[in-house]
């Protein structure tokens, strides 16, 4: 069938924040989809609350509305720019839910607009619990039993129907609060009764327990005409039970005979047809290990993680064939981009194996519990491909950059075998180097696999692995084990350490052995077709198939790996625009990165792209190989960074800063010469190594000091310190892991936070805008709300900002982009961090201004100055629009997290909210970013004594709003006495009721609470804070950031918010 | 022990030797499936051939015996890039390894299966030799290599006697036989005789060289030909009598080798084709519906688009890759056959209404 011709203007509906559990594979799939539309000649409108993403720029659609996710907000745009369809199945559930919405309330068909790629049907049969089991039991395909009760008798009933274990999971509550696996009818009641005081409507869902059989999942497509394909089947290392985003997950299937393999994938071809998807889909199933025994667990009729993991493994681009079918074609009319030759129509083979990783955010969240549920933890993963399982699980554990480069991490050197077999039943991220402790002491593979139910198969694997460990420790290094080490991807360096060689030695005795890496193709087809898409994987003990180009100059530039807290998909925005402008100045581009879910690393985005772990080591190869002419490190965040020094002894240039002036920015004492001869005051600091020294700076600078490590991401292990016992605590902390740099103790100001994204050409300067954070210093610049352009600076200070970004990019010799933060303070203004390099706010500062800082920063970096470039260097005007990005946080999804903000940056995404005034910019932010409060007007508000006193002006503007305000004993007799009327309620800790009572009647809209700083934080307050997470209630932690939300509640006027079209913002 | 893979090219490949040890020359040939290695193994149409598995690792579910499509292996030699050391599946009875030495099959593995298929895609099917001999001689191996044919593999491949199976057989429900099926077997996979039983037919099979009349004198209420190894053309007399049962009238279904030899029946031409066709990824389009179907595929030879008159037959399904004939609907005949394998194992089951298809011509005819 060709292509619809009805179909000219279609509006895409992106996923919003990033949060855990909807990430960037949302900006990849959107963003490959949007072109494909635009291939076609469609005009493209978007909307997504997120001005990080690639999907969000101005080439990607041709109207951008970077507006909250909200059905009103998208009937404003959809009466504003009249398309004829809607496409919601590139933008997560988040889109999915909007449609229907859109679709149920009639406004769709009023305006006479579409929904294409799936109907309103299919995503209710899918979704919708009971229509789904109704259509599951139509075609015969079994799913779990379960039903959903609203009281612990009719649990207790139903388990006796379907036997125990039962899983209990209470509805609405977030982070699995509340819910388990019973094994008993005494183990139901106790958890029943919590789950449904938890559960905000009194219901839990009790659900048949098939926790720890194997895990598989199939990405399959289907066109308009019936034709169905699955592109790839993936299989879950760890069993049902842990979220598969949490899993470690290859593919293809490994322990799945062609029998199962085949009744998975006609069952999912069966469902596909009857949910009649027109798209892409994902099933999950749950196997029996023992059995030809299945479940469904669940179908995504839209593209998902998985979706873009499955792209990643096999090169077929699902959401690029997805928008083609929206539009009308049937899959054997859309060519196969990667074969040019084949057709969207036939199913991947894969001549590789795929791991993925998950990234998890427990470092981030050191007190959280570990432990792995059905609740997605992670923020990001890591892929990695190679010719044998053993290689790609090694690869990909490396690419987690959690410094662990083999399976053995010592930790568990001191535990007794009956210890280990007690970690073995702790289902966490720790587990599989728990299975590799429980193998080098000979535990046998049954007993691994009673406890854990992780196949024999890849117990074997990790068993190769711990044998291979043996043998370097034990055994002459000779080529023959050298050959295989590598095979099984063991780098140089722990190869050396267990054989007591250094990290060179071992490359030498590689090099002069001819052992080196090869790098093959992912074509799609097993080399059945010659394939020219250049998207490339290493391994040893192989052919290179790598094609030499030579006629242009080559770049390589460095991605930015899995996505973290502190390192999220702006980094992949800033390489992909890097690599664009590279390539439009006519420059040959090589990409390496190892996150699937990110543009960067679709195979039509640079000339080349190796997928491949973000190592010095890994990279050495590919620059022996590809000899490229230079690198560029700014774009890809601190992982980038780091191998600047690798890539400058590998003979690599380094396009743009220098790596000396890179770490003089770093570098505390040549950082201070330069703050000297350019007259820039900085807040008091000092370096330390030791305990002693930081106590001593600490008590020299006065208290609150700020105590951190430097080369680090996101304030990582940043503490405010206003006690000895604290710095004590910290540097504990700290000290946890190796520190190659020293610590920094700096005094701590309360003032203003100021930001400052420009582009250095060595000579000129260009500044697209400055932003001002509403939280004052003491909160990470990534989790405060941050607008442009300053609204409380004034002229003259901003001339000084000026002028110091222009000293620093000058002292520091900076050729591209440098991020400055500032602090003014009682009107000085001081430095107070300096990154010679991208930042987390180049896209939205470049969007809000229609300043393309990644563009210009890569041509100067290839020489061009500013002033060629048609802008004149300095502070550029200001735009017409208040723009704030908002933070969004996924503290419901880690269970034991503290959510209170500080110099750690927690947050995962943001949004936007843009406006003509900064009223409605910062109600639209609100808005996007979820605070939307209920009806209930009833709030907490505790404070720390520090804050008591601003909490009056707080409490009485609430009060005007009509809310009634709870709060605890001291915060409310302050209130009193200053005439606000609050009702005094007990802390946790005190007799009942208390405010955890209040929380669980599910009356609160909102709770204040302000956590004193330090190691002696209350424990209250976590209990309560969490609480409300858990139950979902709106939590604010900074009295600044409370005072922002009455602003936006207070102006918020009856009537539509207008909508902007940010392509056009100049 | 050390083994080498020699092409007909000069190409060496080492790698260490899997199964029995003895010098093999065959044809080498690659499939691209990612499970079913042990069906693959024991399809008959693998005859003189060696087989090369582009999936790199092999032997992960170990051996389920009920899985064999046929009573042994047959590819002359087998060529991985890795055996699996410690399979894993609950039906798992045995290993590969143990296998290809039960089976007294040479083999290789440690082999970079990518670049050799990228060899024989881009100079096509070549012959080629595993040996474990150290010191061979280059020349001598290849001069002798240039000899090798497949052929006379059908008679190698089909059963010695007839035999009648009865649905209940082959893990089949036990139901009264609704129709009789007779089968020419030129290397049949099971599951096309158990795709037979579990519809209710009692399939009687025939050796490859029986008569038309001795298959005819039974009163079938249909006939399948079946898949099987080496060249069609040079199953001269079988194709004699093809045509003899073309012109019964009686409802003819046939595939792979069967689909072939019904057209050169029928005067078309067969060429072999580079390096054929050989996975379970294959996209067959069907002409009548546009829908497309991804199929389990195993052939080196094609029938020759438009060799075949127009008014005797039309091409039902075609591969969408490289639109060569998969399938024909012969005109004025109950008698339709497909290249590709709707009986699947190893591969998808997409296709398997055809066997339905089957058993409703059946019904027609002897309705009408």
């Amino acid at each position: 069938m060709p292509r619809r011709e009805d179909i000219k203007k279609v509006l895409v509906i992106g996923s919003g924040p990033i949060i855990i559990g909807q990430a960037a594979e949302f900006d990849y799939a959107g963003t490959q989809a949007c072109r494909s539309l635009k291939e076609e000649g469609v005009e493209v409108v978007l909307v997504n609350s997120n001005p990080a993403t690639i999907m969000t720029d101005k080439e990607i659609a041709d109207k951008v509305y970077i507006e909250p996710l909200t059905v009103d907000c998208l009937k404003e745009v959809i009466s504003k720019e009249m398309p004829d369809s809607v496409l919601p199945t590139l933008g997560g559930q988040a889109a999915l839910n909007l449609a229907m919405e859109l679709e149920e309330s009639g406004f769709l068909k009023e305006k006479n607009v579409r929904l294409i790629g799936t109907t309103s049907l299919t995503i209710k049969k899918a979704e919708d619990r009971l229509e789904f089991k109704n259509t599951m039991e139509k075609i015969h395909e079994p799913i779990a039993a379960s039903t959903v009760v609203n009281t612990v008798e009719a649990a207790v009933e139903f388990a006796e129907q379907i036997n125990y274990p039962v899983v209990v999971r209470p509805a609405y509550t977030l982070g699995g609060s509340g819910g388990g696996i019973a094994e008993s009818k005494e183990e139901l009641i106790e958890i029943c009764t919590n789950g449904l005081r938890l559960s905000r409507v009194g219901q839990c869902l009790i659900e048949r327990c098939i926790a720890g059989w194997k895990e598989i999942e199939y990405e399959v497509m289907r066109d308009g005409n019936g034709t169905c394909i699955t592109v790839c089947n993936m299989e879950n290392i760890d069993p049902v039970g842990v979220h598969t985003g949490d899993s470690i997950v290859v593919a293809p299937s490994q322990t799945l005979a062609d029998k199962e393999y085949q009744m998975l994938r006609t069952s999912a071809l069966n469902i596909i047809t009857e949910l009649e998807i027109t798209g892409g889909c994902n099933v999950q199933y749950a196997l029996h290990p023992d059995t030809f025994e299945y479940c469904v667990i669940e179908v995504n009729p839209r593209v998902s993680r998985s979706s873009a993991l499955a792209s990643k493994a096999t090169g077929y681009p699902i959401a690029k064939v997805a928008a083609k079918i929206a539009l009308g074609y049937t899959l054997d009319e859309i060519p196969n981009a990667i074969t040019g030759k084949t057709y969207a129509s036939f199913e991947p083979a894969l001549d590789y194996v795929v791991v993925k990783i998950p990234r998890l955010p427990f470092d981030k969240f050191i007190k959280a519990s570990r432990t792995l549920t059905t609740q997605m933890k992670a923020t990001g993963e890591v892929m990695s491909i190679c010719t044998n399982f053993e290689g790609a699980l090694m690869k990909a554990l490396r690419s987690l950059e959690q410094h662990i480069d083999s399976l053995e991490t010592g930790e568990y050197n001191g535990f007794s075998n009956d210890e280990i077999l007690e970690q073995l039943a702790v289902i966490d991220d720790r587990r599989i180097f728990v299975i590799a402790e429980a193998i080098r002491r000979s535990i046998s593979y049954d007993v691994i696999y009673d406890i854990t139910k992780i196949d024999k198969w890849f117990i074997d694997k990790l068993a190769i692995l711990v044998e291979m460990e043996q043998q370097l420790k034990t055994q002459p290094l000779t080529i023959e084990l050298l050959e295989e080490a590598k095979r099984l991807e063991f780098p140089d360096k722990v190869i050396g350490t267990y054989t007591g060689k250094s990290e060179e030695e071992v490359k030498e005795l590689r090099y002069s052995n001819g052992i080196t890496k090869a790098f093959k193709m992912v074509d799609t087809c097993a080399a059945e077709f010659a394939a020219s898409t250049p998207y490339y994987y290493g391994c040893f003990g192989s052919m290179n198939e790598v094609e030499e180009t030579n006629a242009k100059k080559k770049v390589l530039v460095l991605g930015s790996g899995p996505i973290r807290i502190g390192q999220g998909i702006e980094f992949d925005y800033c390489s992909v625009h890097s690599v664009w402008a590279l390539s439009q100045n006519g420059y040959e581009t090589i990409i390496v990165n190892n996150n699937p879910e990110t543009v960067s690393t679709d195979f039509d985005i640079a000339d080349k792209l190796y997928f491949e772990p973000l190592t010095a080591e890994d990279v050495e190869n590919i620059v022996r190989l590809e000899k490229p002419d230079g690198a560029v490190v700014q774009f890809g965040g601190q992982t980038a960074i780091k191998l600047t020094e690798a890539l400058l002894k590998m003979g690599v240039t380094i396009l743009g800063t220098s790596a000396e002036n890179v770490d003089a920015a770093e570098d505390r004492e040549l950082f201070d010469a330069i703050l000297e001869e350019c007259c820039i005051p900085r807040p008091a600091g000092k370096t330390v190594f030791t305990t002693e020294e930081a106590l001593k700076a600490a008590n020299e600078l006065g208290y609150p000091v700020l105590v951190r490590p430097s080369y680090v991401l996101g304030g990582q292990g940043m503490q405010i310190a206003i006690s000895d016992a604290d710095v004590v605590e910290f540097m504990k902390i700290i000290n946890r892991q190796v520190q190659e740099h020293p610590i920094l103790v700096d005094k701590y100001l309360m003032g203003k936070e100021v930001e400052v994204d420009a582009v250095c050409d060595g000579e000129d300067i260009l500044i697209p805008g400055i932003m001002e954070h509403v939280e004052r210093a003491g909160i990470h610049s990534g989790d405060s709300i941050s607008v442009y352009p300053t609204q409380n600076i004034s002229e003259k200070t901003i001339r000084v900002i000026e002028d110091y970004t222009r000293k620093l990019a000058n002292s520091l010799h900076v050729i591209g982009l440098i991020n400055i933060q500032f602090i003014v303070y009682q009107e000085e203004v001081y430095v107070i961090e300096v990154n010679p390099r991208s930042s987390r706010t180049v896209p939205y500062i470049s969007k809000v201004t229609g300043i393309p800082i990644v563009d210009l920063a890569s041509k100067v970096i290839l020489g061009e100055k500013i002033k060629n470039l048609g802008y004149t260097p300095g502070l550029q005007p200001k735009s017409k629009y208040i723009a704030i990005k908002m933070p969004v946080f996924s503290f419901e999804k880690i269970r034991g997290a503290d959510i209170s903000l500080g110099p750690e940056m927690k947050s995962t995404g943001e949004c936007l909210g843009i406006a003509e005034n900064f009223n409605d910019a910062l109600y639209k932010a609100f808005l996007g970013s979820g605070v939307n409060l209920p009806k209930h007007k009833k709030m907490i508000l505790t404070v720390k004594d520090s804050d008591k006193l601003d909490a009056v002006e707080v409490g009485r503007r609430f009060k005007a709003l009509g809310y009634d305000i709870f709060a605890t004993k001291s915060t409310a007799r302050v209130l009193n006495d200053n005439g606000v009327f609050a009702i005094p309620i007990n802390k946790i800790e005190q007799e009942t009721p208390t405010l955890m009572d209040l929380l669980l009647e599910h009356q609160i809209d909102l709770v204040i609470d302000t956590p004193s700083n330090g190691v002696g934080k209350s424990n209250d307050g976590f209990l309560i804070r969490r609480m409300s997470i858990e139950t979902g209630v709106t939590c604010l932690t900074s009295l600044d950031t409370a005072n922002a939300l009455l602003t936006s509640l207070e102006s918020r006027r009856e009537g539509q918010l207008e909508v902007i079209d940010i392509a056009q913002v100049k | 022990m050390k083994a080498f893979l020699i092409l007909e090219d000069g190409t060496v490949f080492s790698g260490k030797s899997i199964g029995a040890t003895h010098d093999v020359i065959s044809e080498i040939v690659f499939n691209t499936s990612m499970t079913g290695y042990l069906e693959v193994l024991t399809d008959p149409s693998y005859a003189g051939q060696a087989v090369v598995m582009t999936y790199p690792l092999i032997g992960n579910y170990g051996v389920c015996y009920e899985d064999m499509e046929s009573l042994q292996a047959w590819p002359d030699g087998y060529i991985v890039r890795e055996i699996s050391r410690r399979p894993s599946n609950f039906r798992s009875e045995d290993s590969i390894e143990t296998f290809l030495k039960n089976q007294n099959i040479p083999g290789i593995s440690g082999v970079d299966t990518r670049a050799l298929t990228k060899i024989l895609r881009e100079k096509g099917t070549m012959n080629g030799m595993i040996t474990t001999n150290e010191d061979y001689n280059l020349e001598q191996v290849l001069e002798q290599m240039k000899l090798y044919q497949v052929t006379k593999v059908v008679e190698k491949v089909t059963v010695k006697e007839k035999r009648t199976y009865l649905p209940g057989e082959l893990g089949t429900e036990k139901v009264t036989p609704v129709k009789k099926v007779a089968m020419m077997d030129f290397g049949s996979k099971n599951n096309i005789i158990r795709s037979l039983l579990q519809r209710g037919c009692e399939v009687t099979v025939y050796p490859a060289l029986t008569k038309a009349e001795d298959i005819l004198e039974m009163n079938p209420d249909g006939i399948m030909l079946t898949n099987g190894p080496g060249d069609p053309s040079e199953c001269v007399s079988i194709i004699e009598e093809i045509k003899k049962l073309y012109e019964s009238d009686t409802p003819i279904f046939a595939i792979c080798l069967g689909h072939q030899l019904m057209a050169l029946a029928n005067g078309a031409k067969t060429e072999k084709m580079k390096y054929g066709h050989r996975g379970a990824n294959h996209p067959v389009k069907d002409l009548s519906t546009g829908k497309v179907y991804i199929s389990s595929q195993n052939h080196g030879y094609v029938v020759i688009d438009g060799s075949i008159d127009k008014n005797v037959a039309e091409t039902l399904f075609i591969n969408v890759n490289d639109r060569t004939v998969e399938g024909l609907r012969y005109l004025g005949k109950n008698v339709f056959t497909v290249q590709f394998h709707p009986e699947a194992c190893a591969g998808p089951v997409d296709s398997n209404f055809l066997f339905d298809a089957f058993m409703n011509m059946m019904e027609v005819v002897k309705d009408a």
